[in-house]
Parts: C-alpha cells; structure tokens; sequence
C-alpha cells in the first residue's frame, strides 16, 4: 500500500476558522469563482513559505476584500477607501522591520485612491502592493471602475463604457512604469493555469523585494467577478483572457534594483539637546533677566515695507524685553498685507501677564515709511511717540498730542554703508527716547543672534548710530 | 530656559517633548510653520516628517502610524481640515490616538487666511460622519500651544481617539516666552496596536462592524469612554470672575482680548469677569454654570457667527441671559469694542 | 491501470462553493459534480477516485484556502522542497 502525503493545503496564514466572520466560519464570505480567494491563497503560501507570518502587517482597503483579516492570520489593518498605500507608508515607516502589504480594488486604488499610489510609488515606499482589477465594482454591486472596459456594460454605464463620456480604461502598471522610484511592476492575469501560476512567482518576488528592502513593488492581477459579470466561474475566467488580457497587456514593466542617493538627513540628537533643555531638571533663566521694576506698558507697532527689517525689529524689542523678565508678546501682520508688501507688527511689553496682544493704539509707532506713517499716526494714543524713517515729517500730517520724532534711520544706514540695518538705526534711537530696555540687552540680543562677526559690528554701530542721533536731538523735543 | 517662540512652533517643541515621533502633513497658511518646525526637529530624534500629497493622505498616514502605535501628529487650517474629516472618523472609529492641530483661518471656502474660530462646529461637534467626538483643547498662549499639545497627547493615548489642538492664525503666528520643562515622557505601552511582531500578530485596528448588534456595541463603548471623559476632562480658568455682575465666555486668542475688556470696565467702574473654557469638548458646563450663578448677564465673544455660543446657552439654559458679540473674516475684536458693547447692554437692561 | 494513482485529492464539502473551477482546470479530468447538495445548497466538487497525478492545478485555481488538499504518492520521484515540488509539477 502506497503512502500519500499532503504536498498542498490550507496555508498557516490563515486562520483555521474564521472567527471573526458572524457565521459561515469555513468558507471566505466571496462570491464562487471570485478571483480573491485565489490571490489570498498566493500571498498567504510566500508568507508561509518565506517564513514572514509575524512580520506581516495586511492592510485592507474597501470593497470586497474589505474582510481580508477575517482570512490572514497575520496583523492587519482595515484602511479607508483609496488609502491603503498611504496608511502602509506609515505603517512601514514605523515599523521598517515589519513586511507591509497593501490589498486593494480597482476602485480603491485607480479611481478615489489615485493620488496615494502614485505618490507611493514615487516615493519608493519600501511596500508591496497588490492590486486586484476586474473592471467593475464588486461590492456595491457593479458600477463602473476607472478599468471598466470601453463598451463594457456596469450600472453606471447602462449603455456601456463610452470614451466620449467616461475616458478610457486607466492602465495603472503602465503609469507607474512612468516613475524613478518604483523597482518592480508587473500585470498578471488569473485567467488560466499557467497565468495563474505567473501570479503565484509574481506575488512571491514582490514580497522578497520588499524583505530584501529593495524598495516599491505592485503586482496587478486581472481577476475576474463573475457575480457582477453575470457569468459562470469558467466563463469569467475565459472572459479574463479574452477580452481583458487584450486592454490590458500582461508583462514586467519594471524589474531593476535602485539604488537611491543617500538620504542626507540630520544627525541623531538628544530630545534635550534639540531643544535646547540643557539641564535634565529645568532650565536656566536667560542672564539678562532682572525683576522687572519699569511697570510702564509698552504697546509698538513697528510698520513699513517688506525688507526694510520691520518684523525683525519687534522680534527683538520682544527679546530684549523677555530677557528684562517682561511680560511680552510680537504679534506680526500676516495674510494678504504681508503679500502686498506692506508689514507691522505689534509688540507689547508688561510687567502684567498681557491680554490682547492686538495693538488698536500704541503708544510707541515706528513708522519705516510714509504710508505706515500715514496709515497708523492717527490711532498713537495721547502723549505716545512716533518715530518716522526721514529728516523732515510731512507737512500735512494732522496728529496732534503725540511726539513726532524724524529718525533718518534709513539715512543713516547707509552712511554705514548697509541700508538693511536701518531697522537697528531705529531701534538705537527708539531705546535711547523711550528708555524702554537698555542698551545692554539690545547688544546681547545681537550678539547671541547675529553669528557673523562683520554683521555684527555693523549691527552694533548701526545701534550707536540711532542713539547718538536721538542725543543730539534738542531736548525739548525729546 | 525662556525663549522667545512661535505659536506654531511651540506646538512641535511640545509635541517633541511629549514623544511625538511621526508628522505626517500639507502646507497651509496660517499652519504651514508647523509642518516646517517638525520636518527640522523630528528627523534629529530619529522621527518621521513625511510631507504628504494631500491632507486626505495625511490624516490616513496619521492613521497608519497610530495603528502602528507611534505618537503622531498632522496640522493643518480649515479648508485641509475639512479634507481630513474622513479619516478623523475612522480613527475615532478604529479608537486610534492621534493629535491635530488646527490653526483656523477665514471661511467658507477659500476665505482667507485672517484668523477666525469658525471651525468650532467641524471639530467640537465631530464634522465626520458617524457617533464619535474629538477632544478639542484651545490654547490661547504660546506657551499653551506646546502645553496643551502634550496634554491633546496624553488625552489621546488615555482615550485612544483624535485630540484636536484648536487655534488660531494669531495664536499661530505670534511669538512669546515659552519655558519647556524637560520632563521628556515616552507613549504608554499599546497593546494593541498592529507593529508586525509576533506579540502583535492577532491584532486588528479597523472601523467596520457589519452587524447592527456589533455596532451597536461598539458605539455604546466610544459613548461610554466620552462620558467619562465628559467626567473627568473638562478644563477651564477665571479670571476676576469671582465678584462679576457681567460675565464674558471666550477661548483662545479672544480670551485673550476679553481679558483686557474686563479690565478696562472695572476701570470704568463695572464689574466684569472672564470664563474661558480651555477644553472645548468635553465643554466645562458645571464649572461655567457655578461662575454664572450670580451674574446679571453673560456675553460670548467669538470670531465666528456663533458656534461655541450654542454650547453656553445649552449650559446656561434660563440662568442667565446670554448676549453674543461677533467679529469674522479674520477681523479680531478689539478690548475697546468689547467693553463698549457690555456698557450698552448695561445700560439697555437698566433702562 | 493497476497502478496506484500518483495523487489523490479531498474536497471539503462545506467549503467548497461549487464555482466548478477545479473541474474545469483539472488536466486528466478526474474531478466531478458531487450529485447532492451540500448543506450551503451548492452541488460541490468531487475527486471520481482514480486519475490524480497530485499536480496541484485544482488547489491554485480554487478560491477557498481550505477546501482542497492534495496529496501525492510518497517518497515523491525527485527530493525537492514542496514548494519546488509544486512549481515543478505544475508547468
């Protein structure tokens, strides 16, 4: 008597029983004939056989295969329509060790999904993707797919598939092949013995791709539904071969190794170190902070054209008075004016936690330019003080009960030879009449934030500058 | 150490802190720093930054990482928001941890990029489909930025849903002192999560029960775990409420401004105080009901057409009037306008 | 034919869906229509009990993971791993 051994059954990545199904616990919940079952029984022989059962992640899309973790005993995620290339790049990137396999329809990855296979596959996710094309969607129940063929009869395209209206079937391995990254794209058809057994080393060497970390793999199997197709099992599988293997032309459209540029990244660093949390325990207090005694309330707006350093000038006024221990807060405009080239900020500096850091009048206007001059002049509050980018202030600018001082910051920059310091021009000059901050801290701030050395003379005697103009200004003016 | 800082970089110094290891996100203004501060911090601590090809891919790479079980992150403003609204569903549904930022601007539609609060429906009343909430946190600080991103990950983890960080292109874009305390925390084990190990092999993150009992069950579970957290996680802070007659509800950068209305009317001889809810969901309805108990009015602030506004009258019920005063297209109130606007409802209820 | 088949293959009725792939596929013809229906109500397939050369064709065109095992007469005619086995025996 002959002994016979079992040389093909159910595979190990499957699940004995399908417990997560609510009732026929045995079968796959696919239609007889569907070409699914075939591709799951594939891919589930190369995990077993290549030993990668723990380390797989199965992501399944929607439509049909939607239940593929009912099957595959290996860790799965369930990923929203069109988005399981996407949802498999995080999966991979947090986990590089693990086998990623991304399941999906021709809807979910050619019609709602385009964009994520394509940027996928451009980014040369180390992946593998198996895409499923039987030209209609199954489970809704027959509409058009963007792979239905032209003529083809689906309940969305009543008269069939006509190019006028609805475009041409998409060839999605075709589109692929179009890109640098992708290392294997290959189109195989479940349409007869030997096709099938083409899917089989197809699938298999997708997955060693992927293993060997060689990088984006997508294998396209023209299955066939023959619920939809309202067809037999075998004249489904006939019409694979006739009528789909004719759009859609089976073959290797890529099949190269990549070796991509070195990824350049950063140096690895402590979280502290990046940071800037130098202690383990709480940082120090920057060393300029003193207890504030100066319990005025500084509120600036700094206004002007692009360029002219007007964002930068409140940033460091915001500095400087943090590092006097004030409470401070810069708020820039943004939107369509800084666009347009215009730009203010507004800086307020407290000894109180402060409220809204949205200046309506300020009490300190730096005006770079004519039209910020013009623009905001009328909203400085009583008594506050307005310094304008110019030797003489225009005549016809009607603002009373405030100090209009002309700093010719702009001027005088250029004497030093850098017009782009006039912003310090002026902060020299605003620090030397309002007596806000000290100088100190204005040359602390520059040193710790201007790291050139020639900029940063230039910066400190651009400072020097300012304040020795607003000195010489008359006293009853100041 | 203090240091002057960005709101929307503050966001990823916090989520750095808080073991955040994953960004995954789109460009848009008033957001866009965000994205860029991590793409410089992340890859340094051995995270990702992918810039994505969309928001609708983001929000399901968001979705990959959390179901891999990293702290992960995106941003965005309102018009990428609404593209994420489907996958915020699906991790609510899949009970996926995740943080999202916010940083609104001007809407419907392209709108502009001004500040506004008018995504207040989108994110604190769910804007996906199905029985879900997020939970929302609205900081009205720099330091609040990087703050209450840590807690929206310690809340997420806690919860296992989306925490959102709702802000604004002020709150964004503006820069204070920001002193990060170096208590580096690292995620909570997860079980559960889906990593292509052995340990992990049984397990399933999905959002599809195809029986109506299943789901059923599975919504009564997520209903269960808000009503605790409806318990447990309102957040709120007074300021001169104490003794108010007029109390002003606000979040975020109109907290801000609000603050300074109450004030300016104590200086002119009116006592106003300020509540401001600091989770938005769960909404504080007990501790706004107890601030309001002895008021003569409440007035609402909103840089929208009245969202959050529905939340204080549902909570208020008949307590106390409730009057509202609006300010949208990226136009923020300003202090002055405010405390007017109280005196002339004052001075209206008097006659 | 005294000879014992080379193969030999099981069908499990209750997974099996009655799709008639198999049939259809199976080079020496030895699979059938079982007469009755299965407790699914479907007419499953059926091995007529002689004819199997154990080539495996039926286990990869049949959907179901588990309704087919094949067997093949053992020690197999050449020493190669079953998954080489299976290449080999079916091109």
């Amino acid at each position: 008597m002959a002994e016979y051994e079992v040389v093909h059954s159910k595979s190990p990545v499957f699940y004995p029983i399908y417990e997560r199904k609510a009732d026929l616990k045995h079968q796959t919940h696919y239609c007889p004939g569907c070409g699914h079952g075939v591709v799951h029984k594939l891919i589930a022989e190369t995990i077993a056989d290549l030993d990668l059962q723990d380390r797989t992640i199965f992501v399944s899309p929607v439509g049909c295969s939607v239940f593929a973790y009912y099957y595959f005993d290996v860790g799965n995620v369930q990923a929203a329509h069109g988005r399981a290339s996407a949802v498999a790049t995080a999966l991979k990137r947090a986990c590089p060790e693990s086998i990623v396999i991304a399941y999906q329809g021709d809807g979910d990855l050619a019609a709602i999904g385009t964009a994520e296979i394509v940027h996928a596959a451009n980014r040369g996710e180390n992946i593998t993707v198996f895409f499923i094309n039987n030209a209609i969607y199954g489970m809704t129940g027959g509409q058009m797919a963007p792979t239905t063929l032209v003529g083809q009869t689906t309940t969305t395209t009543p008269w069939g598939r006509r190019p006028v209206n609805e475009g041409y079937p998409l060839r999605v391995c075709e589109l692929l092949a179009t890109l640098e990254a992708p290392v294997y794209i290959e189109r195989v058809a479940l349409s007869d013995n030997k096709n099938i057994m083409r899917a089989r080393r197809a699938i298999r060497k997708a997955i060693e791709l992927q293993r060997d970390g060689a990088g984006f793999s997508l294998v396209e199997i023209l299955s066939p539904c023959p619920t939809i197709w309202k067809m037999t099992p075998t004249e489904a599988r006939d019409w694979v071969a006739e009528n789909m293997i004719r759009n859609f032309p089976l073959g290797v459209f890529r099949d190269r190794r990549l070796a991509m540029p070195g990824n350049g990244g950063p140096p690895q660093r402590s979280v502290a170190e990046v940071l800037g949390l130098t202690s383990p325990s709480l940082g120090t207090e920057a060393p300029a902070a003193a207890t504030p005694t100066d319990t005025r309330e500084w509120k600036m707006k700094i206004a002007g054209f692009g360029g002219q350093g007007v964002l930068l000038l409140g940033q460091i006024l915001a500095e400087m008075g943090m590092r006097e221990g004030k409470e401070v807060s810069w708020l820039p405009s943004y939107g369509p004016e800084m666009r347009s080239g215009s730009a203010h900020c507004h800086v307020c500096l407290s000894s109180q936690r402060i409220g809204s850091p949205l200046i309506e009048h300020p009490n300190v206007l730096v005006a770079m330019n004519e039209i910020s001059l013009r623009k905001f002049a009328p909203s400085v509050t009583p008594g506050g003080l307005i310094l304008y980018n110019r030797r003489t202030v225009p005549a016809d600018l009607g603002v009373s009960n405030v100090r209009l001082l002309p700093i010719p910051a702009a001027e005088l920059a250029d004497q030093l030879g850098a017009a782009k310091v006039g912003n310090i021009v002026m902060l020299g000059a605003l620090l030397e009449l309002t007596g806000a901050l000290s100088f100190a801290t204005a040359e602390a701030v520059l040193q710790a934030t201007v790291k050139n050395p020639d900029l940063l003379a230039l910066d400190l005697r651009a400072l020097q500058a300012g304040r020795d103009w607003a000195r010489q200004l008359p006293r009853e003016v100041r | 150490m203090r240091q002057l800082c960005k709101g929307n970089v503050a966001v990823i110094q916090g989520a750095v802190l808080a073991g955040c290891r994953a960004y995954y996100g789109y460009p848009i203004t008033p957001a866009s720093e965000i994205a860029e501060a991590a793409a410089f911090y992340l890859p340094q601590v051995g995270g990702v930054f992918l810039q994505a090809e969309s928001e609708v891919a983001a929000i399901n790479m968001v979705y990959g990482a959390a179901a891999a079980g990293q702290r992960v992150m995106t941003a965005s403003s309102g018009p990428g928001i609404s593209l994420m609204q489907e996958g915020l569903s699906y991790l609510a549904g899949a009970e996926l941890p995740c943080v999202v930022v916010d940083v609104v601007r001007g809407g419907p539609g392209l709108g502009n990029i001004a500040p506004e609060q008018s995504d207040y429906f989108a994110l604190v009343k769910g804007g996906g489909h199905g029985n879900y909430r997020n939970l929302v946190l609205a900081p009205a600080s720099v330091q609040e930025m990087a703050d209450l991103t840590m807690l929206a990950f310690e809340l997420a983890d806690r919860y296992r849903n989306p925490a959102v960080v709702l802000t604004d292109g002020f709150i964004g874009q503006m820069m204070e002192p920001l002193e990060l305390h170096a208590r580096i925390t690292s995620p909570p084990e997860k079980p559960w999560a889906v990593r292509g190990t052995a340990a992990t092999r049984k397990n399933l993150i999905t959002s599809i029960h195809l029986e109506p009992d299943a789901l059923e069950a599975h919504v009564r579970k997520l209903e269960a775990k808000y009503r605790e957290a409806q318990e447990r996680e309102p957040r709120h802070e007074l300021y001169l409420a104490e003794d108010a007659e007029v109390l002003l509800v606000g979040y975020g950068i109109v907290s801000r401004v609000l603050r300074s209305a109450a004030e300016q009317a104590r200086e002119q001889g009116l006592r106003v105080g300020l509540f401001r809810p600091i989770t938005l969901w769960p909404f504080p309805v007990q501790a706004l009901r107890e601030a309001a108990r002895d008021v003569r009015a409440v007035l609402v602030v909103e840089m929208s057409t009245g969202q959050m506004v529905e939340d204080v009258r549902l909570a208020l019920r008949e307590q106390a009037p409730v009057h509202f005063y609006s300010r949208v297209g990226g136009n923020v109130p300003l202090a002055e306008e405010v405390s007017a606007r109280i005196f002339e409802w004052v001075e209206t209820a008097v006659r | 034919m005294a000879s014992e088949p080379r193969g030999r293959v099981q069908i499990d009725p209750n997974e099996c869906k009655g799709c008639g792939l198999c049939i259809d596929a199976c080079p020496p013809h030895c699979l059938v229509f079982t007469e009755e229906l299965s407790p699914y109500g479907v007419h499953p397939a059926h091995y007529l009990g002689s004819g199997c050369t154990g080539c495996g064709i039926c286990f990869y065109v049949c959907p179901e993971p588990g309704a087919i095992v094949v067997y093949r007469l053992s020690p197999p005619p050449k020493v190669i791993s079953t998954t080489e086995a299976s290449r080999a025996a079916t091109l």
